[in-house]
């Protein structure tokens, strides 16, 4: 019997030959990631547990973006950041990237593939339940809580179950009209947020290899909606040619043996799909937008780790050109980076940035804002009565702030269209 | 590990993601300052809305007034319990708040494998819908040495699912304690 990608990646880190779903195995970790609200309490952990033998297992491998709740006056989130920057000094951490300095690199899982640590073959994990993004770089990697994470601070290993692979094969050439979002919406309206869980996600077909690398990660950053571990993509031109780009050059390439087991398969032709959002309060709640057009709506949001890179502003710009919007509408880029390219990027003869001022709606500063609520200062925050439709990933209650508001998730086309109607448009009547 | 846990059961629904387990905009308070600690279990369930808090009723509150301890220990879930943000803050806030183990038909992978390694509580896969049968309010008894629960206000007992591979872990009180006792560290 072959072997998948994941259980390939696997079989690698634990030093074993071969693997079977289900059981337990110890893998050595290439990348711990974590962040400002889990950073401090793994710290505090680690400490705690390993006392005076307290060590970094691997200070190279240990990369720390502070990103969530950052731009606010609220002070224990404040504290928060400063225990990482005294953890980094004390440390002499090299991959500590703080907020506030040129280094600062904005929302986690994008910074992740910006500054080279998706490195394909290799096994990363982190403090952050979206983790799994980086699987689109032919890799593994997955979200654990704080033990775990303090467990390989101090060990650089963990025990893990090796999980059962789903296959979701994309025919066909994508229509203007759709992204990878609403791709990954149509799969957890099918298979539920639980319709995943403990297991890998594999995506394949002709649709995915034509896929630049950020709207991949679109789609494996949401594996987790559907209880995913992972969702993995292998690696192909497009991956090397983003990898050469930043100076990555080394790496091993895995992909599935053809007679490799799978629990379910799925395939799915994209010309026969449709604009698509998940309605109040679940990501599975899946409907199209036809179906749920001139729902009155009282914010618009773009930005997150799945909605805030530069092809999501790309996809939205195009729509947004010389209109104007009807409600208050947030664009958040991932990163600093992806902000720069906002002022560089043109459409039309003009910058994404100035095309989103000129329609009126309001550029923040990058980080994770309002996808997750936060502090009342937060910008983009859902208020009682609400209603949102969102480029994010989540649509719990009160995920994005209050639980008397409701959030609709949806693809940048259709965040920007429904913005200029101030209703849930389809963004086919702008294309 | 103790063998028996005897308290009142809080009953919930399916899909219970750890944004109203502890809602985001709590994750603030240190967890290693015990002042500051309690203010978990006093948020916790608190965002789970009102008319599927308790069932099979609904309106019942998980914390009352200004305390961090619940009179619940046991909750009984549905299916993906847990799903969501992978805050570790989840099953810390419900064993701040006082619960020992909770019982659902199925868990997202990073908040069982939180309440195991992080041995805050122990995560027990039901067999039955056990949501519909047990009442908020229930007392229970969780046998951990025959994987089974008894409801005595009606003096049913149900069979759970064996913790598995997770069992020694559980057993140890948590990762470190287990890896501890096994030298891995
Ligand atoms: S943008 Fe949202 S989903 Fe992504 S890491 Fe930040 S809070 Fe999590």
């Amino acid at each position: 019997m072959g072997l998948t990608i994941t259980e390939k990646i696997l079989a690698k880190a634990s030093g074993k030959k071969g693997l079977i779903p289900g059981e337990s195995i110890w893998v050595n970790v290439d990348i711990l990631m974590t962040h400002d609200v889990c950073g401090p309490p793994t710290i505090a952990i680690w400490k705690k547990e390993f006392a005076d033998k307290a060590k970094v297992w691997d200070k190279d491998k240990l990369v720390i973006f502070p990103d969530h709740y950052i731009f606010t006056s609220n002070v224990h989130a404040n504290r928060n950041v400063d225990l990482l920057r005294q953890f980094a000094k004390e440390q002499n951490l090299p991959n500590y990237y703080d907020v506030g300095t040129e280094r600062y690199k904005g929302v986690c899982h994008i910074a992740l593939a910006e500054e080279g640590y998706n490195v394909p073959g290799t096994v990363l994990f982190g403090t952050d339940s979206h983790t799994c993004t980086s699987g689109a770089f032919g890799m593994f990697s997955t979200g654990v809580g704080n033990t775990d994470a303090a467990y390989i601070l101090g060990t650089g290993t963990i025990w893990e179950k090796v999980p059962e692979s789903m296959k979701f094969t994309f025919n066909g050439k994508m229509p203007e009209y759709l992204t990878a979002k609403d791709l990954i919406l149509h799969i957890l309206g099918d298979i539920t947020t639980d319709g995943a869980t403990y297991r890998a996600m594999e995506f394949d077909g002709e649709a995915i290899s034509r896929m630049n690398m950020y709207e991949r990660m679109t789609l494996t950053n949401m594996a987790i909606e559907a209880g995913g571990m992972n969702g993995v993509i292998a690696v192909d031109d497009v991956t090397r040619e983003y990898l050469r780009d930043i100076g990555v050059t080394e790496y091993d390439e895995f992909t599935s043996d053809t007679d490799a087991n799978y629990i379910s398969s799925y395939s799915y032709d994209v010309t026969k799909m449709e604009p698509t959002v998940a309605k109040p309060h679940s990501p599975d709640n899946r409907d199209t937008v036809r179906n749920v057009e001139r729902t009155k709506l009282t914010k618009c949001y773009i930005g997150s780790c799945t909605g805030g890179k530069i092809t999501d502003f790309q996809f939205a710009a195009k729509i947004l050109y010389g209109n104007k919007v009807q409600v208050p509408t947030f664009i958040v880029p991932a990163s600093p980076s992806v902000a720069k390219q906002l002022e560089k990027e043109t459409f039309s003869g003009r910058t994404l940035k100035e095309i989103f001022v000129n329609a009126g709606c309001i550029v923040a500063e990058s980080s994770c804002a309002a996808c997750l609520g936060g502090p009342s200062d937060t910008v983009g925050r859902s208020s009682d009565g609400d209603v949102v439709i969102s480029t994010t990933n989540r649509n719990f209650p009160g995920r994005m702030g209050s639980k008397q508001s409701e959030v609709y998730l949806a693809s940048p086309l259709t965040v920007a269209a429904s913005a200029i109607t101030g209703v849930i448009t389809d963004p086919r009547k702008f294309i | 590990m103790v063998d028996k846990i005897i308290g009142k059961a809080y009953v919930l629904g399916d899909n219970i993601d750890t944004d109203q387990i502890i809602p985001a905009e709590h994750l603030v308070y240190s967890t290693s300052d015990p002042e500051e600690l309690k203010k978990y279990g006093h948020f916790a369930l608190s965002s789970v809305p009102q008319d599927k808090a308790g069932l099979p009723q609904g309106n019942t509150p998980f914390i009352i007034g200004d305390n961090h301890l619940s009179e619940y220990s046991v909750i009984i879930g549905g299916s993906n319990f847990g799903c969501g943000s992978s805050r570790e803050h989840a099953p810390l806030a419900l064993q701040v708040a006082g619960v020992k183990v909770v019982i659902a038909e199925s868990y997202a992978r990073i908040f069982f494998r939180n309440s195991v390694d992080g041995g805050f509580l122990v995560p027990f896969d039901s067999i039955d819908k056990l949501n519909l049968v047990i009442k908020t309010g229930d007392t229970v008894e969780v046998d951990l040495t025959t994987n089974s629960i008894t409801n005595k206000t009606t003096g049913v007992e149900y069979k759970l699912k064996p913790l598995g591979s997770v069992y020694d872990i559980v057993k140890s009180g948590g990762l470190f304690n287990y890896a501890r006792e096994n030298k891995l560290i």
